[in-house]
């Protein structure tokens, strides 16, 4: 795929039109669409946040059909530990290149925390690995065809199967045990 | 370089202690004579888990372990972590608010590209512009500590506007130091604009095409320097930019043509140098008066924010790029249950290697300088002979004189 950015020529969708593109195409496996109106400065000028959920099963499809419709810049990928799942949240922006046209589209996928998969957007936007690598390290998710699953912050000391973002009872413990560790190994010296 | 590794590729990694801008990141390079062939970068060697401790302290104590995020952008990062609170919470700020926003947010732009840009003199060997550049930048730090109290953690942002007013009395020394700043922004034009040897050296290295750019979602002057119109001011309305108005600077604009090299980053730097300017100058003319807080109580702000169950993102153009934070706040406590944070250098760690493949050894101090890049990194290379399986470390001032040799070859 050609990265092709919309250029000022080309017609731009109004919020409420992308949020039907997608409508269009994956009917129900969008979960809930929001679209949030802001104003700043003295003039009010509006900013625009789209907030979707998406189903996991649709959300390579999702990224390609967005690139079809205009090459998006991928801000991160945040990620939330709800418990039983974990909330991934990538933050793309559409439009950059035209005066506060700009729209910020959040897309949430949720993904079981039993089986913490989700697929590569490598393929369309390669700008996304530092943080698919960081998911991978921070979170434990496991990213599918990632072309590089090395750690990325993380030390290459630092346990297996530990995700300092995890907010389960278990990391805690581990996260305790290893502060406790790097105490008392102060102490000996 | 050993005599004996002329045919085969060898690595060397640089760091963790940058070659460059005193911060640690780790780069393997593997060479082939002098060639780069490939790249490979290392973080994580200051991750200091700040958003894991943030995930454990209340909004109003985020402010300023987020200022503490970066020693140079102690505004940006702030400044997006108070608008993803207001965003989530739906807190308005005040007009006034919004562009003493803007005053403080282009003074650090022009302190943060100052910097850098003497830093950048320096990798090449003028040490004599690296003076001048940081004698006019003392300016606007003075300035800075003038308006806030302190030269960098100014400590002036609070949720829903920001802490301390610019006053009537303060306007005449604004004026003194902009005028001064214009006066060392002509010299500084010259000796980087004007000056054949900068210009021998930085054209055509490091180059990051507009596609690889777009690709790798490269921002800030990183991306514009590649022609990529990326820039949160223009794109998107927030403070009081949208009022103002701030126009894309890509280096077609002075010279007519793209050629994503080291060279055209030096341009967009330098002219967004004077840009920041004439938006201080803009802001501090058209500011409205009224309150600078939209709720100067914070144990009532906090309670507001305790109810609240909801997410929200802030963005903003750091001096390096955007800079986005994420907050999600559960409506059970005023900790925010998620805080995300992505510095801009993050996003520029990836177009390094297609800038460095193909350039030289003695160019990397530059070219990797020239995403000015900030992750608070470490200064020695260890070079791992691959053909004699010999260890030998370069440490950074070899590295230096390799680079400020290479340019006087070219002067001679």
């Amino acid at each position: 795929m050609s990265a092709k950015k919309t250029e000022k020529t080309e017609k731009m969708l109004t919020p409420e039109e992308v949020v039907k593109y997608f409508k269009d195409e994956f009917k129900t496996k969008i979960k809930s669409a929001e679209i949030k109106r802001r104003t700043t400065g003295s003039k009010k000028k509006e900013f625009v946040n789209i907030w979707i959920k998406i189903d996991r099963s649709i959300f390579k499809d999702f990224v390609k059909h967005l690139c079809n419709l205009t090459y998006p810049h991928l801000a991160v990928a945040c990620g939330n530990d709800l418990g039983k799942t974990i909330e991934l949240v990538y933050n793309f922006s559409i439009y950059y290149g035209n005066h506060l046209e700009e729209l910020s589209l959040n897309v949430s996928v949720d993904v079981p925390k039993a089986k913490p998969e989700i697929e590569t957007i490598c393929d369309w936007i390669p700008g996304a690995l530092i943080t698919e690598r960081e998911k991978q390290e921070m979170l434990g998710i496991k990213v599918i065809g990632i072309p590089d699953e090395r750690r990325l912050f993380l030390p290459e000391d630092f346990p297996e199967n530990v995700y300092p973002w995890r907010k389960d009872e278990q990391t805690k413990k581990e996260l305790e045990k290893l502060y406790k560790n790097l105490h008392e190994g102060a102490k000996k010296k | 370089m050993s005599k004996e590794t002329t045919q085969t590729t060898y690595q060397i990694p640089i760091g963790p202690i940058h070659p460059s801008l005193k911060e640690p990141v780790m780069f393997k390079f593997d060479i082939d004579g002098e060639r780069i062939v490939d790249v490979d970068v290392e973080l994580g060697h200051v991750h200091r888990a700040i958003e894991w401790t943030g995930m454990r302290r209340n909004p109003i104590q985020i402010i300023y372990l987020a200022e503490r995020i970066c020693g140079i952008c102690s505004f940006v990062h702030p400044l997006a972590f108070c608008r993803a609170v207001e965003n989530a919470c739906e807190i308005d700020v005040p007009e006034r608010a919004d562009y003493i926003r803007v005053v403080h947010g282009e003074l650090e732009r022009i302190c943060s590209h100052l910097l850098w840009a003497g830093v950048a003199a320096h990798e090449i060997g003028f040490d004599t512009v690296l003076f001048l550049t940081w004698e006019v930048r003392e300016k606007a730090l003075d300035l800075t500590e003038y308006l806030t109290g302190n030269r960098v953690t100014k400590a002036i942002l609070t949720i829903g506007g920001v802490r301390r007013d610019i006053k009537k009395e303060h306007h005449a020394k604004i004026n003194e130091t902009m005028a001064s700043l214009k006066e060392g922004y002509k010299k500084l034009a010259h000796a980087f604009l004007d000056d054949k040897t900068v210009k021998m050296r930085s054209k055509g290295c490091g180059v990051l095409t507009y596609d690889d750019a777009l690709k790798l979602c490269a921002v800030g002057p990183t991306a514009r320097g590649s022609g990529v119109k990326k820039d949160v001011r223009a794109d998107q309305p927030y403070t009081a930019y949208g009022d103002i108005g701030v126009d894309y600077i890509t280096p077609d604009v002075l010279t007519g043509e793209v050629n994503g090299d080291v060279y055209d980053r030096i341009i967009v730097r330098l002219l967004e140098v004077k840009q920041s300017i004439d938006l201080i100058e803009k802001a501090i003319d058209q500011m409205p008066a009224g309150d600078i807080v939209s709720e100067p109580k914070i144990p009532k702000l906090l309670n507001q924010i305790k109810k609240i169950e909801g997410e929200g993102i802030g963005r903003d153009e750091a001096p390096r790029g955007e800079v986005i934070h994420y907050v999600k706040f559960d409506g059970k406590s005023e900790t925010p249950y998620t805080w995300k944070v992505r510095a801009s250098t993050y996003a520029n760690v990836l177009p390094w290697i297609p800038m460095l493949k193909g350039d030289q050894i003695a160019d990397i101090p530059i070219v990797a300088a020239s995403t000015d890049p900030c992750m608070s990194c470490t200064n020695r290379v260890a070079v791992i002979n691959n053909a004699t399986n010999k260890n030998y470390m370069l440490n950074k001032e070899t590295l230096h004189n390799l680079s400020v040799m290479k340019t006087r070859r070219m002067i001679h």
